[in-house]
């Protein structure tokens, strides 16, 4: 297993490095040149010279990544041009909201998803699997975007049960300590502040939620029926156990295997979906952070953005399979 | 690939596909905006573009019956003519990464050794970014605009086609009617286009079918976010995004083109499923 991980870390390494190259080329493809931008119209030719050098842009392409890989590695991506502020600190603040968002819809996504791909698969061909099957199919279709909006309609429009936008009530008056607000409302005991994040959390973790459950219930479905063909099922149901335990002891637990799979990878679906969800609900987590920066051509913010999700994506997408080889030992050895 | 009888594996898929009632609503569906997407200037009540500031943000009526957005300008007849883009946008983006994909895919398959290495390894590389983020990245050199939109997708999808299609490659590279072309001395470029491609055909065509839903609906996400389709072009992500902007007063403007994205994209999946059931019978039964 050691030696499994290992490999793997070692695999992580070219991966980061080709993502930092592909980040930081990135913002030389951009039509137009960077320092002009950062200067605006009322540079002078001289300016613009020294804000070159300033900048490192004349020197050969080479120097400049290995400069900005020095940088990276000390934690520095630069400054915004709009705020201002370090790029690091930006994405302190708005990360811990993508996380939250993205962790809370991941838990409503895996039980509902489970539940309905059980309940479609012990209930095979009647109108629960049908309904459910087709509610997946209609869920899977749906972008993202226009499912919040929906919800937004109903349910802070027309029935007023949730808030608009945003992250929390600034009336809460909470002490900001991880930036993450449930933790932090948690730790100080502020319980208003609690209830305002979580009532602010629950239309965007629903929205992101609605593909990755369809997703989640197909791949459950599926699996439960393979394992309700298995051998040890019908022994168990041989020798006289409750269809109850039947279920939820043997078939449950072992299709689930793939199931956590797919939750994992599910994850890069979740943080691309969070880019749109905070866009609707106004939320300012990372991936808004990303998309002000393109549309405002604030480059460091941009690179710093794309940088973080794909890194997490990365990280993410390693645990997981570390996971699947922990539960699965063919992989491990293959 | 004989399945019996003389019946080839595009036979019996083709059998099983007409069984498919789920499938079959796919086509219609397919069909129906179609047909919308070909006839818009005759059956589309408005012209697009036209604005009337007298009758904005109207709800529903006889007159308009998806209402007026903000220019006063019908929602009807910005939804018909939205089907041409979005079709257009699915088909393109598709037909990209298709092309590429499996070209790429069919070199890595054929010849294995280095050109394989280096194209997984880009191929992995391109994975690590979810799908939205390296269209957003793509954007963001290319600059907004629709055309741009389809080529960032386009891309995004390549790695997808790559791999499917190189694992088919993989599986048939060794097959005795490979050999023997190549025993025979006929060409590389001959063995890929006339034997190895044709027996990848199958998945390929079950990639392309899902993606183009998926494809439509990263489209107007794009669009949604101010990237792709540019005002006053009329498609649907466009004009969602500015349906926003009134979504308390005057729902419609968002309701009806999502709920167009929708069946549209219903319509693919659909089709998608059933090409993947037709095609690999046993999937269906678990």
């Amino acid at each position: 297993m050691m030696s499994y991980i290992a490999r793997r870390l070692l695999y992580l390494i070219p991966l980061l490095l080709a993502i930092s190259l592909l980040v930081f080329l990135m913002i030389r493809l951009i039509p137009g040149d960077p320092a002009q931008i950062k200067l605006g119209e009322k540079g002078t030719e001289e300016d613009l010279k020294r804000m070159r050098e300033e900048l490192g842009l004349d020197k050969p392409l080479h120097i400049q990544y290995w400069r900005y890989l020095k940088r990276l590695l000390k934690g520095d991506l630069g400054r915004s041009i709009r705020t201002n502020n370090k790029v690091t600190n930006e994405i302190k603040t708005s990360f811990p909201a993508t996380i939250e968002l993205t962790v809370l819809s991941m838990i409503i996504a895996s039980i509902i998803g489970i539940f309905l791909g059980v309940i479609s698969a012990v209930k095979q061909y009647t109108w629960i699997d049908n309904l459910s099957m087709v509610g997946a199919l209609v869920g899977i279709s749906m972008p993202v975007f226009w499912i919040g909006m929906m919800l937004m309609l109903i349910f802070s429009w027309k029935l007023g049960w949730f808030p608009i936008s945003g992250r929390i009530n600034l009336e809460a008056n909470l002490d900001i300590i991880t930036q993450f607000y449930l933790i932090d409302s948690i730790i100080t005991g502020n319980w208003v502040a609690f209830k305002s994040t979580l009532s602010h959390l629950i239309l965007p973790a629903i929205t992101l939620a609605t593909i990755p459950v369809a997703m989640i219930a197909r791949m459950t479905r599926s699996t439960t029926l393979d394992v309700l063909n298995k051998d040890y099922v019908r022994t168990a149901r041989a020798k006289g156990l409750k269809e109850r335990v039947v279920i939820w002891k043997h078939v449950f637990k072992n299709s689930l295997i793939p199931v956590v799979t797919i939750i994992g990878l599910q994850f890069g679906s979740f943080l691309g979906g969070a880019v749109l969800t905070e866009t609707v609900f106004a939320r300012a987590g990372v991936g808004r952070l990303l998309i002000n920066g393109i549309t405002g051509r604030d480059f460091a913010v941009m690179q710093g953005a794309v940088l973080v999700i794909a890194t997490f994506f990365i990280l993410l997408n390693l645990i997981v399979d570390i996971l699947y080889a922990y539960l699965n030992p063919k992989i491990r050895y293959s | 690939m004989s399945q019996g009888k003389g019946e080839s594996l595009w036979d019996l898929a083709y059998r099983n596909f007409k069984r498919n009632k789920t499938a079959i609503a796919g086509i219609f569906i397919l069909i129906f905006f179609t047909i919308i997407a070909v006839l818009a200037p005759y059956i589309a009540p408005y012209d697009p573009f036209e604005q009337n500031f007298l009758h904005s943000l109207e709800g529903p009526s006889q007159k308009h019956l998806f209402g007026t957005d903000e220019f006063g300008r019908d929602i009807l007849s910005r939804v018909i003519y939205g089907s041409r883009i979005s079709l257009q946008i699915g088909f393109i983006s598709v037909f990209i990464s298709m092309f590429a994909g499996t070209i790429l895919g069919v070199i890595a398959g054929y010849y294995g050794s280095w050109p394989d290495m280096l194209i997984m390894r880009v191929v992995d590389i391109m994975l690590c970014f979810p799908y939205i983020l390296l269209a957003l990245v793509i954007m963001a050199i290319l600059g907004p605009g629709i055309y741009n939109a389809m080529i960032a997708i386009g891309i995004v999808y390549i790695p997808k086609f790559a791999r499917i299609v190189r694992s088919a490659v993989l599986n048939i590279r060794d097959e005795e009617y490979i050999l023997a072309a190549k025993s025979m001395g006929a060409k590389d470029i001959k063995i890929m286009l006339k034997h190895i491609l044709v027996n990848c055909m199958a998945p390929i065509i079950i990639q392309g079918t899902l993606s183009i839903g998926r494809a439509i609906i990263n489209a107007a996400g794009l669009s949604f976010l101010g990237l792709g389709a540019q005002p006053p072009t009329p498609e649907w992500g466009a004009i969602l995004s500015s349906g926003q902007n009134f979504l308390r007063g005057a729902p419609w403007v968002a309701i009806f083109p999502g709920i167009a994205i929708a069946l549209l994209v219903l319509g693919f999946n659909l089709i998608g499923d059933g090409l993947r059931d037709a095609f690999d019978p046993k999937m269906k039964r678990t």
